[in-house]
């Protein structure tokens, strides 16, 4: 017979997945290219305020093959579909026709979409960053007593802990054990009733863990100046500041505070999508932070991550206070940022804050300036070196 | 229809469908038939049919991306996939219906009697494709097992490799001159032409040819050049280049015949089915396929359709042309079957349009030419008495490896610094640059040193050099 025919064997659903190694290089690949592009991704709008366990798409070049290919300028030829086609007609838009060419013989721009969960992402991000060893005092650690595990059988106990099974079952063998030792003991008596020695109660301890806590203060200008823009990259920075602390601490609290020339402790919704207007005082937005650390969050418990956005555009006359509040709230907390959000071409603002807070003398200050969505990974990179920095001083 | 079927059904089926094919003078390898799940089909796909292929991360993407449109049903599944091999291997989708799997058959054996007997395919050797295809994964995987090599070194090479595979010689029927035989060449060339009146002429000064010159002639097989001129390249790594190299050769055949390949199958699954005694119900789900395979794509083209086509036009011009076509045919001393089968035999895509695709045809099939205008594309040039010679040219520069740049090393001793220097036969078509640039980084990776190419950049002659991990562009004069 000179033609065979091979039947699909039935155990064919077993066979090896001979695609599998290069598919999960080619894996490894993709999530090499998301990590060189973490900063365009984490800028991008949509991931930021997102839930924790959502999966996103997150679109992002294919892994291209090179090789010679012609550009732009190259003419095709193309099959009517019976409609009349006449000279300058549009037949469509950029790269479709490759499509239905040959496999490579022009450039195309394929666009995946990985589906990837936020917090994938969020490792991917701060696996790049190297991650700094945050100060974590034992003094802000408490100790609660979490929950009780298992740990082995006792005889003695209370009555819910009972087992019943093993009770049952070392009755049995107690009455075996009973049979053996006497030959007379009738094994079909009456009655073998449970004895004190055969309950088993199950055993558990009680387990200390510590906690430790962090509280993130995010602080905003929001008086007539701060428009939409910059806010935006101040949430942008707020979101990876909290993003980050919730990796490196079990309980991690958030509170924000609006300012403008007073300060009110407000929800995330309001703190994001309420303009307000009027002048600037920042020592408002410190004094209310330094005041809400008082009430709740003392600093023997807990980790205060300060973090404050603004366009540095204050009254002249704040100044001073400004700065006194800024060094006592610098005491206070582990890391205090202060980020001066001026994007581009939204026009020239005399003041900047920068060159004010240069006076601040302490380690865990840092200011930062941020002027278009590339640069908010970068800052955010400097502002917790600063943390680094610290550690390896002491 | 249903999709019960036993193999018996098939190899009833196969008896008849093999016993027409050879009455119709076709002459296929012995062959093998594979049913496969949808997953092995994807798989096959992604390693170009081959049972056993090297690894590389490069088939994982190409198996995600068919995936990924087969689960959206946007890309079907071929309904085969054919190796060119002695004996000839085919796979066969088993979820397919019985009618669409005598249609694949006749398909195969289209295929296969073409890659039997088309010339372009007599270089692959395909007694042996199964077994040096095992071979060349045997040994990557050997070096990727080998501590002292490792995958990362061993992908870091393929990754050049794979880039410059199809900057080789495209016509492989034409042996390639030995060194010698090119020394002899060179020699014979620089004497001077014979003159009739030496007596009278002063005779020209002989400039001796110059040997020292590596390569003597422009070289296009760029891969085996620097296998074969870099020193520092360690033997597994030429052993990769040579592997890159021996595939891309067993594929170029493929790339030159598409469109005679597919429409010769097409040509012969339709009148292999015509001939069966089909049932009513399968033989109106054969015409169904039939049409869907030959569909026109609006806006490009089909190569089973414009091949199907001209098969069919040829046998029609030969067998009863009228009256001005006569001429045109010559002789009538073949009839249109001896003729295609002739040309299946002696022609390529590139010369197959040439000399068959005519004026009535392109009209008929309403060929244009496009031409990208800013973002868009842009009809430029319709099937009319002026215009159809250039759409006819335009495809012909598209089809085979005419879409893959033609780029020659021209001296390996550029500015006797060792600096390698390439030129691309520019044919009005700017390379993509950016492309460009990444593709001069594996050339250079490979050469290990600065590496020039000369092209033409919007009708100025231009320099590509590429050194210290950048591309710099320098205008000639």
């Amino acid at each position: 017979m000179e033609t065979i025919f091979r039947s699909y064997p039935s155990s064919s659903a077993q066979r090896s997945d001979r695609s599998a190694g290069d598919r999960l290089r080619h894996r490894q690949k993709v999530r090499e290219a998301i990590r060189e592009n973490i900063a365009d991704i984490i800028a991008e709008e949509s991931i930021i305020g997102k839930d924790r366990d959502r999966i996103i798409k997150v679109p992002i070049r294919g892994i291209k093959e090179y090789r010679f290919v012609y550009g732009e300028n190259v003419p095709g030829v193309g099959e009517g579909a019976g409609e009349e086609t006449r000279p300058g007609q549009v037949i469509g838009k950029g790269q479709e026709a490759s499509q239905s060419q040959h496999a490579g013989d022009r450039p195309g721009v394929d666009y995946y979409e990985t589906d990837i969960t936020l917090d994938e992402l969020i490792d991917i991000m701060f696996e790049d960053l190297e991650l700094p060893y945050l100060e974590r005092k034992h003094l802000r650690e408490i100790e609660i007593e979490q929950q009780y595990r298992r740990k082995g059988f006792r005889k003695k106990g209370v009555r819910v802990r009972l087992d019943k099974r093993r009770t049952a079952r070392s009755r049995i063998k107690r009455k075996l054990a009973a049979s053996r030792h006497n030959e007379t003991f009738q094994m079909q008596a009456e009655r073998f009733p449970f004895h004190n020695d055969d309950l088993t109660y199950r055993h558990s301890v009680s387990e200390i863990r510590r906690e430790s806590n962090a509280v993130v203060m995010c602080i905003m200008d929001t008086s007539g100046s701060m428009d939409t823009m910059k806010k935006y990259l101040a949430r942008s920075f707020f979101f990876l500041l909290y993003r980050f602390l919730c990796t490196k601490y079990q309980n991690v609290e958030i509170v924000f505070i609006a300012h403008h020339t007073e300060a009110r402790e407000v929800t995330e919704e309001e703190f994001f999508h309420k303009g307000e207007s009027g002048g600037t005082f920042i020592s408002s937005g410190y004094h209310k932070a330094l005041e809400i650390i008082q009430q709740r969050y003392h600093p023997s418990l807990w980790n205060i991550y300060v973090f404050h956005c603004s366009d540095g555009d204050n009254f002249e006359s704040d100044n001073s206070v400004a700065l006194q509040a800024a060094q006592q709230v610098a005491q206070l907390s582990n890391l205090f940022g202060y980020g001066e959000i001026k994007p581009l071409g939204s026009g020239y603002y005399g003041n900047s804050m920068i060159p004010f807070f240069a006076q601040l003398q302490a380690e865990n200050f840092q200011t930062v300036q941020i002027q278009r969505k590339e640069e908010i990974w970068p800052a955010f990179k400097i502002f917790l070196s600063k943390d680094r920095a610290r550690e390896d001083a002491a | 229809m249903s999709t019960s079927y036993t193999i018996k059904d098939l190899e009833d089926w196969n008896k008849q469908i093999l016993r027409l094919a050879r009455e119709f003078g076709l002459n296929p390898y012995p062959q093998e038939f594979e049913l496969c799940d949808h997953e092995q089909m994807l798989a096959y796909m992604a390693y170009s049919g081959m049972p056993s292929h090297y690894p590389h991360w490069s088939y994982g993407k190409s198996y995600e991306k068919l995936k990924t449109l087969y689960d959206y049903g946007v890309g079907g599944l071929p309904y085969e996939m054919v190796i060119n091999s002695n004996p000839c291997i085919a796979y066969l989708m088993r979820d397919n219906a019985l009618a669409l799997q005598v249609l694949t058959l006749a398909h195969v054996y289209g295929h296969s009697d073409f890659f039997r007997n088309n010339f372009t395919f007599r270089s692959t050797r395909a007694e042996f494709t199964l077994e040096t295809f095992k071979a060349h994964a045997d040994r990557v995987r050997r070096y990727i097992e080998d501590p002292s090599i490792g995958l990362e070194k061993v992908e870091h090479l393929l990754d050049a490799a794979h880039a410059l595979s199809l900057q080789c010689r495209r016509n492989l029927a034409i042996r390639k001159q030995t060194p010698e035989e090119e020394q002899e060449q060179l020699l014979v060339e620089s004497k001077p032409l014979h003159d009739p009146f030496r007596s009278i002429h002063r005779p020209p000064e002989y400039a001796p040819p110059d040997f020292n010159r590596v390569p003597l002639y422009p070289d296009e097989d760029l891969i085996l050049f620097i296998r074969d001129h870099n020193s520092h390249l360690s033997d597994w790594e030429k052993d990769l280049l040579t592997i890159v190299h021996e595939e891309a050769e067993y594929f170029i055949p493929q790339i030159e015949t598409k469109i005679m390949n597919e429409g010769w199958a097409s040509f012969w699954h339709k009148l292999i089915l015509e001939r069966l005694d089909l049932p009513q119900g399968v033989k109106l789900e054969f015409l169904v396929r039939h049409t869907q395979v030959l569909s026109p794509t609006p806006g490009g083209i089909n190569p089973y359709h414009l091949g199907f086509k001209l098969w069919e036009d040829i046998e029609r011009r030969w067998n009863d042309p009228i009256p001005n076509e006569e001429k045109q045919c010559g002789s009538r001393r073949k009839n249109g079957r001896e003729k295609i089968l002739e040309v299946r035999e002696i022609e390529r895509d590139t010369s197959f349009l040439r000399r068959y695709l005519t004026e009535e045809l392109v009209r008929e099939l309403n060929l244009f030419e496009y031409q990208s205008r800013g973002n868009e594309r842009v009809i430029s040039r319709v099937a009319d008495e002026e215009n159809w010679q250039q759409i006819k040219q335009t495809l012909i520069r598209n089809v085979g490896m005419g879409s893959v740049p033609v780029i020659k090393i021209e001296n390996a001793d550029y500015n006797n610094n060792r600096v390698l220097f390439l030129k691309h036969d520019h044919d009005d078509r700017d390379l993509h640059l950016e492309y460009a640039e990444k593709t001069l980084l594996y050339l250079h990776q490979l050469w290990g040193r600065e590496v020039v190419l000369e092209t033409t950049i919007n009708e100025k002659k231009s320099l590509l050099c590429f050194a210290d991990e950048k591309m710099v562009i320098k205008p000639l004069h």
